[in-house]
């Protein structure tokens, strides 16, 4: 069985840092269809329409029927390991430098064959074998074959552990104390293990009901970040981001108003200043150095959160300023998703519906607590999963949005 | 099913080998035309006479068949390209034969070369098959060690092979290499050494993989009157099976396309398995070796390693397989790999060897296996070859 | 020899001090703090254009955004409601006589420092005027409070769940100032004319209501005025010429003898 991971040492300053290699990132374009289901934790595979014919590796046809309307459909993930190897030697460096890998055959109740990589606790074949779509260090999606039950300290093992980013012993920024949210995700990643949680203070004049708790847990160090001003960023950056591995970057403004509600731009400029460029200017300042440490040891730069919305997809008139900056700042948070990939740091999107404070008291139940919202995200790091939409309202938003996005314009201008 | 034509009156002659070295600077281009160039040295046939051109190659990019017909100044009116790898000597074989049968042809180059540069092996891994680079290279990257890493654990654990049941195939391959002067590898193997040395991808260990290098074999197909009329040395066709993507239904590969297609081999052929003096097998790790033991009829599916326990594997022995040593002893020069044993069983019918040569040797079985494109070698061939 | 040649000689003498009167702008200054879904004053930013590299290679230079009323600055009549109609009640018509002025000091720092809601009355004023003489017309009154020494923004803001605590005027003693005294103006060296608590009073905000409705003007976030004697110096406090502009930050000079 995995041993617990053991809190690692301190990094000896003098020794140089291993550069960050992606595993290999070519594929097919069909092949990427994979990633879909993979970014969100689910095992999706071709399924034909005509046929249901069940095919992996991905295809443009149907091996049985030769239709082309195939569907990336969720899979049932229980299979038998049917042979394994593990490998010392590889071609790529990324493995080169893991080696030993242990990988396999598993072959899935839904009848097709896969190559996946093998967790340690899995017995050797023939073995029961649970079979997850994860995204590997490119962000390219891979399957891991999981023991068919959990296992003690199942997460720290060392594929596992380049599968996810697991905050355990890890040291995060988040980016805003100061929210609900934001006392919630201190709280959750503290207690998931976070060697250090550096908390963001804006304004450190104005204080905030439950801030004196925050300020007693251990883990956490207050800064007086204020992402709307470069030289705090910067200047915090220089102090702190060659330690950072995690940012969870949950600034943001968010104010009631359409455009003929409020007039004027203030109310709009102060989201896109937080919401976009609050995103731009973290990104410029802590982005180099987590890139560079994406290889850093077992607790390696590994994360970049943005705390975006479901809106971001799809205006929602009645807070449609909100909506825009988000938008503004899902696409940002994309581009930062492309410059990261090279160097193994996952960025995840987070897209909530309405969350349960005060600038959604008009909106009617079902809303996201800030608590369930803080645990989804730690989740989703531990997880691996790069797509986050959490709660009722954000999955029934995302579906709606994938079965017609025309409709679900007029939906929202009815809300 | 109508019965297939027959390959009376066909032939195979001049074998050729450009001695293999690991690394090359060389373009595949020159190796291949190296062949071309011993098999009009030793075949005396003027180049102006070779009308059918049939090449594989790995590393042939950007040109194919047709850009180096050019490259090498050779015109002709029948050309082939067959992209099968550790099959292609016996497709190679077959396509030319029916285009000679047919007159499409009269002489026809068949002529399997690769190079090797530092880094091709691992170019060629990397993007060796969509499905490779989709599901199987990014998955560890071991490259082919890795996928028959997967077969040979299965077969070990279904079928009760023991280390020592490779060793013993990849002992006696290197015994027959010892004679042969462009081997990779020149000294004997051991026992002791096979399984002490390191493993690579468990199970497989060192001496279970070849060497990739560069390097180019060839053969000439004509009918037996030209071969006479020219005063060529040949070996006669008895029987050729090829069968591409068997068996997808399997979970993992045990058996081969052969299992479908060898009673269709030994008719046309009119032999039977014991009528085989050697075996020339695709041996790029051995458990493939057993499979074909198995799915060409000399022993039960399963009952290989037995087989191989109960047998001695060398150019003297009770069942001569890979007599000059095969790829684990020569080297893997990429699709060359696939002719080489269809090579070498040109030499022992024509007693041109130049290793060992199998007493009385009369009838030679080559097969052909290539193509691990996922998880499973997907193409295989096997041919009956006689002497004179 | 006139008086500006007599002045810069004794400039020059040193018998002359010029006293900076001014907060540094700099991102971490606190600016005022409305309810979050008011309109907000925007605090400085910065941000460079080139610092001698690919943007711009022989020049450092920077952006900057703010409000009007952001750091040290000036409030014009027109800041208020009070004020809205009055002719010349916006920076760019003030007329520019009105920037240089003299300055009454009234130091209030031992009282803000035992009451940060401390009021300003009037009896405070005629104690004053009976140690240093009557405030002259047109002049400023700076309330020296000491509030700028503190520098951690935290004590400077002074918030608590009440909301803000700093001193400044009572109503009363705003409509003194304007109606008895005639001053030009009301100068603080906290975040707002009025006191942290000058929501309550009645009216709210009276400094902003009265002095802006009478045309005259104010200064917040002054510093130094502890360098400054109660009487004998004079102020110079040019906002910048900003169109309709309701106020700007500006370098704010006091002349005083050294």
């Amino acid at each position: 069985m995995t041993p617990p991971l053991q809190k690692p040492k301190r990094k000896n300053p003098i020794l140089r840092t291993r550069l960050p290699v992606p595993p290999p990132q070519a594929r097919s374009r069909y092949a990427l269809g994979l990633l879909r289901g993979a970014a969100q934790g689910r095992l999706e595979l071709q399924e034909c329409r005509d046929c249901g014919q069940v095919q992996y590796p991905p295809r443009e046809m149907c091996r049985r029927c030769l239709s082309d309307r195939l569907d990336w459909k969720p899979q049932p993930e229980d299979g038998e390991l049917i042979s394994e190897t593990l490998l010392r030697h590889s071609l790529e460096l990324f493995f080169r430098e893991r080696v030993p890998w242990r990988t396999g055959l598993v072959r899935l109740r839904g009848g097709v064959t896969v190559v996946a990589h093998i967790h340690a606790d899995v017995p050797p074949p023939p073995a029961r074998v649970r079979v997850r779509a994860h995204l590997d260090r490119a962000g390219q999606a891979v399957l891991v074959a999981i023991p068919e039950r959990d296992t003690p300290n199942m997460a720290d093992d060392k594929i596992m552990r380049e599968m996810t980013c697991d905050p355990k012993f890890r040291k995060v920024l988040v980016t805003d104390g100061k929210t609900a949210v934001g006392q919630a995700l201190v709280k959750a990643l503290a207690k998931a293990g976070a060697d250090i949680v550096w908390v963001g203070n804006a304004e450190p004049w104005k204080n905030f009901p439950g801030f004196d708790e925050i300020k007693s847990i251990p883990q956490v160090t207050l800064l007086n970040l204020d992402v709307t001003d470069q030289r705090s960023v910067r200047e915090i950056a220089g102090e702190i981001a060659g330690r950072v591995d995690i940012v969870v970057n949950n600034a943001e403004v968010h104010r009631t108003y359409g455009i003929s509600a409020r007039y004027g731009t203030d109310a709009a400029r102060a989201e896109m200043d937080v919401n976009y460029f609050g995103l731009l200017r973290l990104a410029q300042e802590f982005g180099p150095a987590l890139k560079a440490r994406g290889a850093d040891g077992v607790n390696s730069a590994v994360a970049w959160v943005n705390l975006l919305s479901i809106y971001a997809l799809a205006n929602f008139p009645p807070h449609g300023t909100f909506s825009a900056s988000k938008a503004a700042a899902h696409s940002l948070a994309q581009c930062l998703r492309a410059e990261m990939r090279p160097t193994g740091v996952r960025v995840i999107n987070v897209y909530p519906g309405p969350i349960d404070d005060e600038w959604n008291q008009l909106l009617l139940p079902p809303k996201i607590a800030p608590g369930a919202l803080a645990n989804a995200i730690v989740n989703a790091l531990r997880q691996g999963t790069e797509d986050v939409y959490p709660g009722d309202v954000a999955q029934d938003w995302l579906a709606r949005w994938r079965d017609n996005p025309k409709a679900l314009e007029v939906e929202a201008s009815n809300p | 099913m109508n019965r297939r034509a027959s390959y009376d009156g066909i032939v195979v002659t001049t074998p050729v080998s450009i001695p293999y070295v690991r690394f090359s600077i060389r373009a595949a281009h020159w190796w291949i035309g190296r062949a071309l160039a011993e098999l009009i040295r030793d075949s005396h046939i003027e180049k102006g006479h070779i009308d059918g051109f049939c090449v594989s190659s790995f590393t042939l990019a950007p040109d194919t068949a047709i850009g180096l017909s050019e490259h090498l100044g050779l015109s002709t009116r029948w050309l082939d390209f067959v992209p099968l790898g550790g099959n292609c000597g016996v497709v190679s074989l077959r396509r030319a034969a029916r285009a000679v049968q047919s007159g499409d042809a009269e002489i026809v180059a068949c002529i399997a070369g690769d190079t090797n540069h530092v880094d091709s092996f691992r170019q060629g891994t990397a993007n060796f098959s969509r499905f490779a680079r989709d599901a199987v290279y990014p998955m560890g990257a071991g490259g082919p060690n890795q996928s028959f890493a997967y077969l040979t654990d299965y077969y070990m654990r279904t079928f009760g092979a023991e280390p020592a049941d490779f060793g013993k195939m990849c002992v006696a391959q290197r015994q027959n290499a010892l004679k042969i002067p462009y081997a990779m590898f020149k000294k004997p193997l051991t026992m002791e050494e096979y399984l002490g040395a390191r493993l690579i991808a468990d199970p497989v260990r060192l001496f279970d993989c070849v060497m990739p290098c560069a390097g180019a074999e060839g053969f000439l197909v004509m009918r037996r009157e030209t071969a006479e009329a020219a005063g060529i040395k040949y070996a006669r066709v008895l029987g050729a099976i090829e069968r591409h993507a068997a068996f997808q239904s399997d979970p993992i590969q045990y058996r081969g396309g052969w299992a479908l297609e060898r009673d269709e081999l030994y008719g046309q052929a009119g032999v039977a398995p014991a009528d085989i003096d050697f075996i020339q097998v695709y041996d790029d790790y051995p458990v493939i070796n057993m499979l074909q033991f198995e799915d060409l009829g000399f022993c039960g599916k399963g009952e290989a390693p037995a087989f191989v326990r109960a047998n001695t594997l060398t150019v003297d022995g009770t069942f001569p397989s890979n007599t000059s040593g095969g790829q684990l002893s020569v080297g893997q020069a990429g699709a060359a790999g696939g002719m080489l044993g269809m090579v070498e069983a040109i030499r022992q019918l024509t007693r041109q060897t130049i290793g060992g040569q199998v007493p009385d040797a009369a009838l030679g079985l080559v097969s052909g296996f290539g193509m691990i494109n996922y998880d499973r070698g997907l193409s295989t061939g096997a041919a009956i070859l006689a002497a004179a | 020899m006139n008086a500006l040649v007599q002045f810069a000689k004794e400039l020059a003498a040193g018998r002359i001090r010029v006293v900076d009167l001014t907060q540094t702008l700099a991102p971490d200054f606190p600016t005022i703090t409305l309810p979050p879904e008011a309109g907000q004053a925007w605090p400085f930013r910065i941000e460079e254009i080139s610092r001698y590299d690919d943007r711009g290679s022989a020049a450092y230079w920077n952006n900057v955004s703010f409000s009007e009323h952001t750091g040290t600055h000036f409030d014009a009549p027109v800041h208020w409601i009070s004020g809205r109609d009055l002719p010349n009640n916006a920076v760019d018509t003030i007329p520019a006589e009105h920037f240089i002025a003299p300055a009454c000091v009234l130091d209030c720092s031992k009282q803000a420092a035992q009451d940060p809601d401390y009021l300003l009355t009037v009896d405070f004023v005629t104690n004053w005027e009976k140690e240093h003489g009557r405030i002259p017309p047109r002049a400023w009154v700076l309330m020296r409070t000491d509030w700028s020494k503190r520098t951690d923004p935290v004590a400077y803001q002074n918030y608590d769940e009440t909301g803000q605590h700093t001193p400044g005027p009572d109503s009363d003693v705003v409509q003194f100032l304007v109606k008895e005294r005639d001053v030009i103006g009301f100068g603080t060296e906290t975040i707002g004319t009025d006191a942290g608590q000058a929501f309550h009073l009645n009216p709210p905000y009276p400094c902003h209501y009265f002095m802006h409705g009478a045309g005259r003007y104010g200064l917040q976030c002054l510093t130094n005025l502890d360098l400054l004697p109660p009487t004998g110096s004079v102020i110079f406090a040019a906002p910048l010429k900003i169109k309709r502009g309701s106020g700007s930050p500006l370098r704010v000079l006091a002349l005083a003898p050294a």
